[in-house]
Protein backbone atom coordinates (compact mmCIF):
# COMPACT_ATOMS: atom_id res chain seq x y z
CA UNK A 1 0.00 0.00 0.00
CA UNK A 2 1.26 3.50 -1.01
CA UNK A 3 1.06 7.14 -0.91
CA UNK A 4 2.47 9.56 -3.72
CA UNK A 5 4.97 12.82 -3.11
CA UNK A 6 4.87 15.17 -5.92
CA UNK A 7 7.86 16.90 -6.89
CA UNK A 8 8.09 19.99 -8.11
CA UNK A 9 10.16 20.48 -11.23
CA UNK A 10 12.57 22.05 -9.64
CA UNK A 11 13.71 18.77 -7.70
CA UNK A 12 13.06 16.84 -9.99
CA UNK A 13 17.19 16.64 -10.81
CA UNK A 14 16.90 15.02 -7.88
CA UNK A 15 14.59 12.48 -7.97
CA UNK A 16 16.20 10.72 -11.36
CA UNK A 17 13.70 12.93 -13.15
CA UNK A 18 10.75 11.60 -11.33
CA UNK A 19 7.77 13.65 -10.90
CA UNK A 20 5.95 11.15 -8.69
CA UNK A 21 7.38 9.01 -6.18
CA UNK A 22 5.55 6.20 -4.45
CA UNK A 23 6.20 6.10 -0.69
CA UNK A 24 5.10 3.97 2.21
CA UNK A 25 2.16 5.36 3.52
CA UNK A 26 2.40 6.11 7.22
CA UNK A 27 3.48 9.37 9.07
CA UNK A 28 5.55 12.21 7.15
CA UNK A 29 8.49 11.77 9.07
CA UNK A 30 8.57 8.39 7.87
CA UNK A 31 7.70 8.72 4.26
CA UNK A 32 10.00 11.76 4.29
CA UNK A 33 12.77 9.10 5.83
CA UNK A 34 11.84 6.70 2.88
CA UNK A 35 12.44 9.78 0.59
CA UNK A 36 15.89 10.48 2.51
CA UNK A 37 16.88 6.25 2.13
CA UNK A 38 16.19 6.66 -2.05
CA UNK A 39 17.03 10.28 -2.49
CA UNK A 40 19.48 11.76 -0.04
CA UNK A 41 20.26 14.92 -2.08
CA UNK A 42 16.47 15.34 -2.10
CA UNK A 43 16.68 14.81 2.13
CA UNK A 44 18.79 17.17 2.11
CA UNK A 45 16.56 19.94 0.92
CA UNK A 46 13.35 19.11 2.73
CA UNK A 47 15.25 18.64 6.26
CA UNK A 48 17.71 19.20 8.27
CA UNK A 49 20.47 17.64 10.29
CA UNK A 50 18.15 17.10 13.02
CA UNK A 51 15.65 15.16 10.17
CA UNK A 52 13.03 18.06 11.47
CA UNK A 53 11.76 20.11 8.09
CA UNK A 54 13.09 22.73 6.90
CA UNK A 55 11.55 26.12 7.55
CA UNK A 56 10.99 27.16 3.79
CA UNK A 57 9.88 24.01 2.45
CA UNK A 58 5.59 23.34 2.50
CA UNK A 59 4.82 20.31 2.83
CA UNK A 60 1.42 19.45 1.83
CA UNK A 61 -0.89 15.99 2.90
CA UNK A 62 -4.19 16.06 0.70
CA UNK A 63 -3.56 19.92 -0.03
CA UNK A 64 -3.59 20.65 3.76
CA UNK A 65 -0.38 22.45 4.87
CA UNK A 66 1.00 19.90 8.03
CA UNK A 67 2.17 22.89 9.99
CA UNK A 68 -1.61 23.08 10.20
CA UNK A 69 -2.35 19.64 11.27
CA UNK A 70 0.33 17.36 13.12
CA UNK A 71 3.42 18.52 11.57
CA UNK A 72 5.64 15.13 10.70
CA UNK A 73 3.74 13.20 12.82
CA UNK A 74 0.47 13.67 10.17
CA UNK A 75 -0.63 10.43 8.79
CA UNK A 76 -0.62 10.06 5.34
CA UNK A 77 -3.39 7.42 4.13
CA UNK A 78 -2.51 4.98 1.52
CA UNK A 79 -3.48 6.50 -1.53
CA UNK A 80 -3.49 10.25 -0.19
CA UNK A 81 -1.07 12.41 -2.40
CA UNK A 82 1.93 14.66 -0.79
CA UNK A 83 2.56 17.91 -2.28
CA UNK A 84 6.29 19.38 -1.80
CA UNK A 85 5.93 23.04 -2.65
CA UNK A 86 9.29 25.15 -2.41
CA UNK A 87 9.21 28.71 -2.50
CA UNK A 88 9.47 30.22 -5.51
CA UNK A 89 10.43 34.20 -6.45
CA UNK A 90 10.67 34.66 -9.97
CA UNK A 91 8.63 37.34 -11.55
CA UNK B 1 -61.47 42.55 -25.31
CA UNK B 2 -58.03 43.51 -24.54
CA UNK B 3 -56.91 45.33 -21.20
CA UNK B 4 -54.71 48.24 -21.39
CA UNK B 5 -51.69 48.98 -20.08
CA UNK B 6 -52.91 50.96 -17.30
CA UNK B 7 -54.89 47.75 -16.44
CA UNK B 8 -52.42 45.40 -16.54
CA UNK B 9 -50.05 47.57 -14.14
CA UNK B 10 -53.29 48.24 -11.97
CA UNK B 11 -53.93 44.60 -11.90
CA UNK B 12 -50.42 43.47 -10.97
CA UNK B 13 -50.12 46.11 -8.00
CA UNK B 14 -53.04 43.96 -6.56
CA UNK B 15 -50.81 40.92 -6.72
CA UNK B 16 -47.47 42.59 -5.08
CA UNK B 17 -46.16 44.95 -2.39
CA UNK B 18 -45.10 48.71 -2.79
CA UNK B 19 -43.22 50.86 -0.44
CA UNK B 20 -42.74 54.42 -0.06
CA UNK B 21 -39.06 56.39 -0.92
CA UNK B 22 -38.81 56.85 2.88
CA UNK B 23 -39.15 53.83 4.10
CA UNK B 24 -36.83 52.15 1.49
CA UNK B 25 -34.40 55.19 2.56
CA UNK B 26 -34.40 54.71 5.52
CA UNK B 27 -33.36 50.98 5.05
CA UNK B 28 -31.86 50.91 2.28
CA UNK B 29 -28.68 48.36 3.43
CA UNK B 30 -31.52 45.58 3.84
CA UNK B 31 -32.31 45.39 0.27
CA UNK B 32 -30.99 44.35 -2.99
CA UNK B 33 -32.05 47.15 -5.26
CA UNK B 34 -32.75 46.34 -9.08
CA UNK B 35 -33.30 49.08 -11.64
CA UNK B 36 -35.82 47.64 -13.80
CA UNK B 37 -35.43 50.82 -17.01
CA UNK B 38 -33.30 50.62 -19.39
CA UNK B 39 -29.50 51.28 -19.68
CA UNK B 40 -29.81 55.06 -20.87
CA UNK B 41 -31.89 55.84 -18.01
CA UNK B 42 -29.88 54.07 -15.45
CA UNK B 43 -27.20 56.05 -17.07
CA UNK B 44 -28.75 59.26 -16.44
CA UNK B 45 -28.87 59.13 -12.53
CA UNK B 46 -30.07 55.79 -9.81
CA UNK B 47 -30.44 54.96 -6.93
CA UNK B 48 -26.84 54.83 -4.87
CA UNK B 49 -26.13 51.06 -4.84
CA UNK B 50 -28.64 49.34 -7.43
CA UNK B 51 -27.92 47.01 -9.71
CA UNK B 52 -29.23 47.43 -13.41
CA UNK B 53 -31.76 44.74 -15.01
CA UNK B 54 -33.76 46.24 -17.73
CA UNK B 55 -37.02 44.57 -17.99
CA UNK B 56 -36.37 43.23 -21.17
CA UNK B 57 -33.55 40.89 -19.61
CA UNK B 58 -34.67 40.51 -16.00
CA UNK B 59 -35.61 36.99 -15.95
CA UNK B 60 -32.24 36.02 -17.60
CA UNK B 61 -30.17 38.52 -15.36
CA UNK B 62 -31.71 38.72 -11.84
CA UNK B 63 -29.55 35.49 -10.41
CA UNK B 64 -26.66 36.71 -11.53
CA UNK B 65 -27.26 39.36 -9.01
CA UNK B 66 -29.72 38.14 -6.40
CA UNK B 67 -29.52 33.74 -5.77
CA UNK B 68 -30.94 34.04 -2.17
CA UNK B 69 -34.54 33.83 -3.01
CA UNK B 70 -35.36 34.68 0.53
CA UNK B 71 -33.15 38.56 -0.51
CA UNK B 72 -35.45 41.68 0.00
CA UNK B 73 -35.51 42.96 -3.06
CA UNK B 74 -36.58 46.23 -4.38
CA UNK B 75 -37.12 46.78 -7.98
CA UNK B 76 -38.01 50.56 -9.46
CA UNK B 77 -38.46 52.30 -12.96
CA UNK B 78 -39.42 55.59 -13.70
CA UNK B 79 -42.74 55.66 -12.23
CA UNK B 80 -43.77 52.83 -10.65
CA UNK B 81 -45.47 50.78 -13.37
CA UNK B 82 -42.80 48.69 -15.34
CA UNK B 83 -41.70 47.66 -11.83
CA UNK B 84 -44.71 46.24 -10.38
CA UNK B 85 -44.76 44.43 -13.61
CA UNK B 86 -41.14 43.39 -12.71
CA UNK B 87 -42.02 42.52 -9.16
CA UNK B 88 -44.82 40.60 -10.39
CA UNK B 89 -42.65 38.62 -12.75
CA UNK B 90 -39.93 37.95 -9.79
CA UNK B 91 -41.91 36.62 -7.73
CA UNK B 92 -43.55 33.91 -10.14
CA UNK B 93 -39.86 32.99 -10.61
CA UNK B 94 -40.22 31.94 -6.65
CA UNK B 95 -38.26 35.49 -5.12
CA UNK B 96 -40.38 36.22 -1.61
CA UNK B 97 -39.35 39.29 -0.63
CA UNK B 98 -40.00 41.50 -3.53
CA UNK B 99 -41.72 45.48 -3.85
CA UNK B 100 -41.79 48.33 -6.05
CA UNK B 101 -40.90 51.64 -5.11
CA UNK B 102 -43.95 53.50 -5.33
CA UNK B 103 -43.55 56.39 -7.55
CA UNK B 104 -40.03 55.44 -9.03
CA UNK B 105 -37.00 57.17 -9.32
CA UNK B 106 -38.60 60.54 -10.39
CA UNK B 107 -40.68 60.57 -6.80
CA UNK B 108 -37.32 59.30 -4.65
CA UNK B 109 -35.56 62.29 -6.72
CA UNK B 110 -38.63 64.57 -6.05
CA UNK B 111 -38.49 63.71 -2.21
CA UNK B 112 -34.96 64.95 -2.14
CA UNK B 113 -33.21 61.70 -1.39
CA UNK B 114 -29.78 60.33 -2.40
CA UNK B 115 -29.43 59.67 -5.93
CA UNK B 116 -26.09 58.90 -8.31
CA UNK B 117 -25.33 61.86 -10.53
CA UNK B 118 -24.99 60.24 -13.99
CA UNK B 119 -21.76 58.80 -14.95
CA UNK B 120 -21.02 57.33 -18.48
CA UNK B 121 -19.34 55.98 -20.39
CA UNK B 122 -18.37 57.66 -23.72
CA UNK B 123 -19.34 55.67 -26.84
CA UNK B 124 -16.08 54.98 -27.90
CA UNK B 125 -15.96 53.67 -24.79
CA UNK B 126 -19.63 52.07 -24.99
CA UNK B 127 -18.18 50.33 -28.19
CA UNK B 128 -14.84 48.91 -26.68
CA UNK B 129 -16.04 47.98 -23.40
CA UNK B 130 -18.90 45.90 -24.88
CA UNK B 131 -18.02 42.51 -24.41
CA UNK B 132 -17.66 43.57 -20.60
CA UNK B 133 -21.13 45.34 -20.61
CA UNK B 134 -22.70 42.08 -21.99
CA UNK B 135 -21.48 40.57 -18.86
CA UNK B 136 -24.31 40.88 -15.90
CA UNK B 137 -21.63 40.54 -13.23
CA UNK B 138 -19.34 43.56 -15.36
CA UNK B 139 -21.85 45.66 -16.72
CA UNK B 140 -21.76 49.46 -16.88
CA UNK B 141 -21.25 50.16 -13.08
CA UNK B 142 -18.49 47.09 -13.02
CA UNK B 143 -17.01 48.56 -15.47
CA UNK B 144 -17.14 52.14 -14.08
CA UNK B 145 -15.57 50.55 -11.33
CA UNK B 146 -12.72 49.49 -13.03
CA UNK B 147 -11.93 52.71 -14.89
CA UNK B 148 -12.36 54.25 -11.84
CA UNK B 149 -9.92 51.58 -9.94
CA UNK B 150 -6.02 51.86 -8.77
CA UNK B 151 -3.57 49.38 -9.49
CA UNK B 152 0.08 49.16 -8.75
CA UNK B 153 2.47 46.26 -10.45
CA UNK B 154 5.39 45.46 -8.39
CA UNK B 155 7.86 44.66 -11.37
CA UNK B 156 7.05 45.14 -15.09
CA UNK B 157 8.98 42.26 -16.55
CA UNK B 158 7.29 38.03 -16.74
CA UNK B 159 4.48 38.35 -15.11
CA UNK B 160 4.26 42.11 -14.69
CA UNK B 161 3.57 41.91 -18.95
CA UNK B 162 0.79 40.09 -19.17
CA UNK B 163 -0.82 41.57 -16.30
CA UNK B 164 -0.90 45.28 -17.34
CA UNK B 165 -1.56 44.65 -20.73
CA UNK B 166 -4.88 42.97 -20.11
CA UNK B 167 -5.43 45.63 -17.47
CA UNK B 168 -4.96 48.13 -19.48
CA UNK B 169 -7.20 46.50 -21.81
CA UNK B 170 -10.05 46.06 -19.24
CA UNK B 171 -10.40 49.27 -18.46
CA UNK B 172 -8.65 49.91 -15.32
CA UNK B 173 -7.90 53.35 -14.70
CA UNK B 174 -4.73 53.76 -13.14
CA UNK B 175 -1.55 51.33 -13.38
CA UNK B 176 1.28 52.28 -11.24
CA UNK B 177 4.20 50.31 -12.83
CA UNK B 178 7.43 49.57 -10.07
CA UNK B 179 10.68 48.65 -11.61
CA UNK B 180 14.08 50.39 -11.89
CA UNK B 181 15.60 48.09 -14.45
CA UNK B 182 15.77 48.43 -18.19
CA UNK B 183 14.74 46.33 -20.97
CA UNK B 184 17.48 44.02 -21.95
CA UNK B 185 17.89 41.56 -24.68
CA UNK B 186 17.28 38.61 -22.82
CA UNK B 187 13.34 39.95 -21.81
CA UNK B 188 12.07 39.90 -24.55
CA UNK B 189 11.20 36.19 -24.70
CA UNK B 190 9.01 36.60 -21.97
CA UNK B 191 8.38 40.33 -21.11
CA UNK B 192 6.09 41.33 -23.90
CA UNK B 193 5.18 44.65 -22.69
CA UNK B 194 8.97 45.38 -24.63
CA UNK B 195 10.37 45.49 -27.72
CA UNK B 196 13.45 45.36 -29.66
CA UNK B 197 13.56 49.29 -29.83
CA UNK B 198 13.53 49.71 -26.36
CA UNK B 199 16.65 47.86 -25.89
CA UNK B 200 17.80 50.16 -22.78
CA UNK B 201 14.89 51.60 -21.97
CA UNK B 202 13.60 51.99 -18.85
CA UNK B 203 10.99 49.25 -18.51
CA UNK B 204 8.55 51.65 -17.12
CA UNK B 205 8.91 53.95 -19.97
CA UNK B 206 8.44 51.52 -22.27
CA UNK B 207 5.23 49.82 -20.45
CA UNK B 208 3.53 53.38 -20.97
CA UNK B 209 4.12 53.41 -24.24
CA UNK B 210 2.89 49.83 -24.60
CA UNK B 211 -0.03 50.33 -22.65
CA UNK B 212 -1.28 53.62 -23.70
CA UNK B 213 -1.09 52.79 -27.46
CA UNK B 214 -3.51 49.48 -26.17
CA UNK B 215 -5.81 52.01 -24.17
CA UNK B 216 -5.72 55.74 -24.02
CA UNK B 217 -8.06 55.39 -20.90
CA UNK B 218 -5.64 54.07 -18.83
CA UNK B 219 -3.22 56.26 -16.92
CA UNK B 220 0.31 55.11 -16.58
CA UNK B 221 2.07 55.98 -13.59
CA UNK B 222 5.69 55.03 -14.06
CA UNK B 223 7.52 54.51 -11.04
CA UNK B 224 11.64 54.45 -12.12
CA UNK B 225 12.81 53.27 -8.15
CA UNK B 226 13.25 49.46 -6.43
CA UNK B 227 10.94 49.70 -3.43
CA UNK B 228 12.57 50.09 -0.20
CA UNK B 229 11.25 50.51 3.30
CA UNK B 230 11.64 54.45 2.96
CA UNK B 231 9.15 54.84 0.11
CA UNK B 232 6.78 51.50 -0.30
CA UNK B 233 4.40 52.80 1.97
CA UNK B 234 4.23 56.46 -0.61
CA UNK B 235 4.13 54.42 -3.42
CA UNK B 236 1.99 51.83 -2.80
CA UNK B 237 -0.05 53.94 -0.61
CA UNK B 238 -1.59 55.20 -3.93
CA UNK B 239 -3.33 52.31 -5.08
CA UNK B 240 -6.32 50.24 -4.24
CA UNK B 241 -4.46 47.06 -4.97
CA UNK B 242 -1.18 46.16 -5.57
CA UNK B 243 -0.41 43.00 -8.07
CA UNK B 244 2.79 41.32 -7.01
CA UNK B 245 4.83 40.28 -10.20
CA UNK B 246 8.46 41.23 -8.19
CA UNK B 247 11.39 38.62 -8.93
CA UNK B 248 13.29 38.42 -5.59
CA UNK B 249 12.63 37.40 -1.84
CA UNK B 250 13.35 40.73 -0.49
CA UNK B 251 10.66 42.78 -2.03
CA UNK B 252 8.19 40.17 -1.70
CA UNK B 253 8.70 40.62 2.10
CA UNK B 254 8.36 43.64 1.71
CA UNK B 255 5.48 44.57 -0.40
CA UNK B 256 3.81 41.91 2.16
CA UNK B 257 4.29 43.77 5.57
CA UNK B 258 3.71 46.92 3.84
CA UNK B 259 0.34 45.35 2.84
CA UNK B 260 -0.18 44.71 6.10
CA UNK B 261 0.28 48.57 7.12
CA UNK B 262 -2.49 49.73 3.94
CA UNK B 263 -4.86 46.93 4.28
CA UNK B 264 -4.10 46.58 0.79
CA UNK B 265 -4.79 43.20 -1.10
CA UNK B 266 -2.25 41.74 -2.95
CA UNK B 267 -2.43 39.73 -6.00
CA UNK B 268 1.00 37.43 -5.48
CA UNK B 269 2.28 35.47 -8.80
CA UNK B 270 5.89 33.58 -8.87
CA UNK B 271 7.71 31.55 -11.50
CA UNK B 272 10.16 29.47 -11.83
CA UNK B 273 11.61 27.12 -14.79
CA UNK B 274 8.44 25.48 -15.55
CA UNK B 275 5.70 26.26 -12.62
CA UNK B 276 4.22 28.95 -11.12
CA UNK B 277 2.39 29.47 -8.47
CA UNK B 278 -0.85 32.29 -7.71
CA UNK B 279 -2.79 33.15 -4.25
CA UNK B 280 -4.21 36.31 -3.03
CA UNK B 281 -3.38 37.87 -0.04
CA UNK B 282 -5.98 40.00 1.89
CA UNK B 283 -4.61 41.36 4.81
CA UNK B 284 -6.04 40.01 7.73
CA UNK B 285 -8.72 38.44 6.31
CA UNK B 286 -6.80 35.64 5.02
CA UNK B 287 -3.69 34.37 5.68
CA UNK B 288 -0.02 36.43 4.54
CA UNK B 289 3.15 35.75 2.36
CA UNK B 290 4.88 34.93 5.66
CA UNK B 291 2.30 32.52 6.92
CA UNK B 292 2.70 30.84 4.07
CA UNK B 293 6.42 31.05 3.57
CA UNK B 294 7.97 32.12 6.79
CA UNK B 295 11.18 32.04 5.39
CA UNK B 296 12.49 32.13 1.82
CA UNK B 297 15.08 29.38 1.00
CA UNK B 298 18.96 30.69 1.34
CA UNK B 299 20.01 32.01 -2.16
CA UNK B 300 22.04 28.88 -3.13
CA UNK B 301 19.05 26.47 -2.68
CA UNK B 302 16.89 29.25 -4.46
CA UNK B 303 18.62 30.21 -7.87
CA UNK B 304 16.78 33.22 -9.85
CA UNK B 305 15.39 32.32 -13.48
CA UNK B 306 18.37 34.57 -14.67
CA UNK B 307 20.25 31.80 -13.19
CA UNK B 308 18.08 28.70 -13.64
CA UNK B 309 15.91 29.56 -16.28
CA UNK B 310 11.91 30.02 -17.01
CA UNK B 311 9.83 29.55 -19.93
CA UNK B 312 8.76 31.97 -21.81
CA UNK B 313 5.29 31.07 -21.86
CA UNK B 314 4.71 30.70 -18.12
CA UNK B 315 4.79 34.00 -16.99
CA UNK B 316 1.76 34.53 -19.85
CA UNK B 317 -0.61 32.01 -17.82
CA UNK B 318 0.54 32.98 -14.32
CA UNK B 319 0.77 36.60 -14.91
CA UNK B 320 -3.12 36.73 -17.15
CA UNK B 321 -4.48 34.63 -14.16
CA UNK B 322 -3.24 37.83 -11.49
CA UNK B 323 -4.74 39.76 -13.85
CA UNK B 324 -8.65 37.80 -13.57
CA UNK B 325 -7.77 37.84 -10.00
CA UNK B 326 -7.36 41.52 -10.15
CA UNK B 327 -10.43 42.32 -12.00
CA UNK B 328 -12.49 39.74 -9.60
CA UNK B 329 -11.67 41.47 -6.33
CA UNK B 330 -11.80 45.03 -8.04
CA UNK B 331 -15.50 43.89 -8.59
CA UNK B 332 -15.98 42.20 -6.06
CA UNK B 333 -17.17 39.19 -8.32
CA UNK B 334 -16.54 35.44 -7.99
CA UNK B 335 -14.58 33.58 -5.60
CA UNK B 336 -11.19 35.14 -4.96
CA UNK B 337 -7.69 33.02 -4.23
CA UNK B 338 -7.95 33.85 -0.91
CA UNK B 339 -7.07 31.27 1.18
CA UNK B 340 -5.83 28.84 -1.76
CA UNK B 341 -3.08 28.80 -3.49
CA UNK B 342 -2.73 28.19 -7.04
CA UNK B 343 -0.22 25.89 -8.55
CA UNK B 344 1.08 25.27 -12.65
CA UNK B 345 2.90 22.65 -13.98
CA UNK B 346 3.80 23.45 -17.57
CA UNK B 347 5.77 20.22 -18.49
CA UNK B 348 2.36 18.02 -16.88
CA UNK B 349 0.37 20.75 -17.56
CA UNK B 350 -1.71 20.32 -14.35
CA UNK B 351 -2.80 22.44 -12.03
CA UNK B 352 -3.64 21.57 -8.51
CA UNK B 353 -5.03 24.07 -5.32
CA UNK B 354 -3.63 23.72 -2.28
CA UNK B 355 -4.89 25.44 1.54
CA UNK B 356 -3.45 28.53 2.80
CA UNK B 357 -4.26 28.85 6.46
CA UNK B 358 -3.66 32.06 7.67
CA UNK B 359 -0.97 31.40 10.76
CA UNK B 360 -2.22 32.71 14.20
CA UNK B 361 1.47 32.92 15.64
CA UNK B 362 2.71 34.87 12.18
CA UNK B 363 4.98 37.37 12.98
CA UNK B 364 3.85 39.71 9.93
CA UNK B 365 -0.09 39.60 10.45
CA UNK B 366 -0.51 37.73 14.23
CA UNK B 367 -1.47 41.28 15.44
CA UNK B 368 -3.81 43.33 13.46
CA UNK B 369 -2.42 46.39 15.88
CA UNK B 370 0.71 45.93 15.50
CA UNK B 371 1.84 45.25 11.90
CA UNK B 372 5.48 44.82 11.27
CA UNK B 373 8.11 47.28 11.29
CA UNK B 374 9.09 47.91 7.62
CA UNK B 375 12.89 47.04 6.76
CA UNK B 376 14.86 46.42 3.73
CA UNK B 377 15.40 43.37 3.83
CA UNK B 378 18.87 41.10 3.12
CA UNK B 379 18.18 37.55 1.30
CA UNK B 380 17.35 35.65 4.74
CA UNK B 381 14.70 38.06 5.05
CA UNK B 382 14.08 37.31 8.74
CA UNK B 383 11.80 39.40 10.34
CA UNK B 384 12.53 39.63 14.11
CA UNK B 385 9.91 41.81 15.47
CA UNK B 386 8.99 45.34 15.78
CA UNK B 387 12.14 46.17 17.83
CA UNK B 388 14.54 45.19 14.97
CA UNK B 389 16.58 47.89 14.28
CA UNK B 390 16.80 48.79 10.04
CA UNK B 391 19.46 47.29 8.01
Amino acid sequence: MAATVRIPTSLRGLTDGNREVEVTHGPVAEVIGDLVERFPRLGERLVDEGGSPRRFVNIFVADEDIRFLDGVDTVVDDGVVVTILPAVAGG
Amino acid sequence: MTLSYRDVVSEAKRHIREIEPDELASRLGHFVLVDVREADEHSQGAIPGSVLAPRGLLESVISAHVSDPDAGLVVYCAGGARSALAALTLQGMGYRNVWSLEGGFSRWKREGLAWRAPETLTSDQRVRYSRHLLLPEVGEEGQIRLLESKVALVGAGGLGSPAAIYLAAAGVGTLGIIDDDVVDATNLQRQVLHNLDRLGVPKVESARETLTALNPDTKVVAHNVRLVADNVLEILGEYDLVVDGGDNFPTRYLVNDASLHLRKPVVHGSIFRFDGQVTVFDPYDGPCYRCLFPEPPPPELAPSCAEAGVLGVLPGIIGSIQAIETIKVLLGVGESLVGRLLTYDSLTEEFGTLRVRRDPGCPACGDPDRPPRLIDYDDACVYRGPGERSG
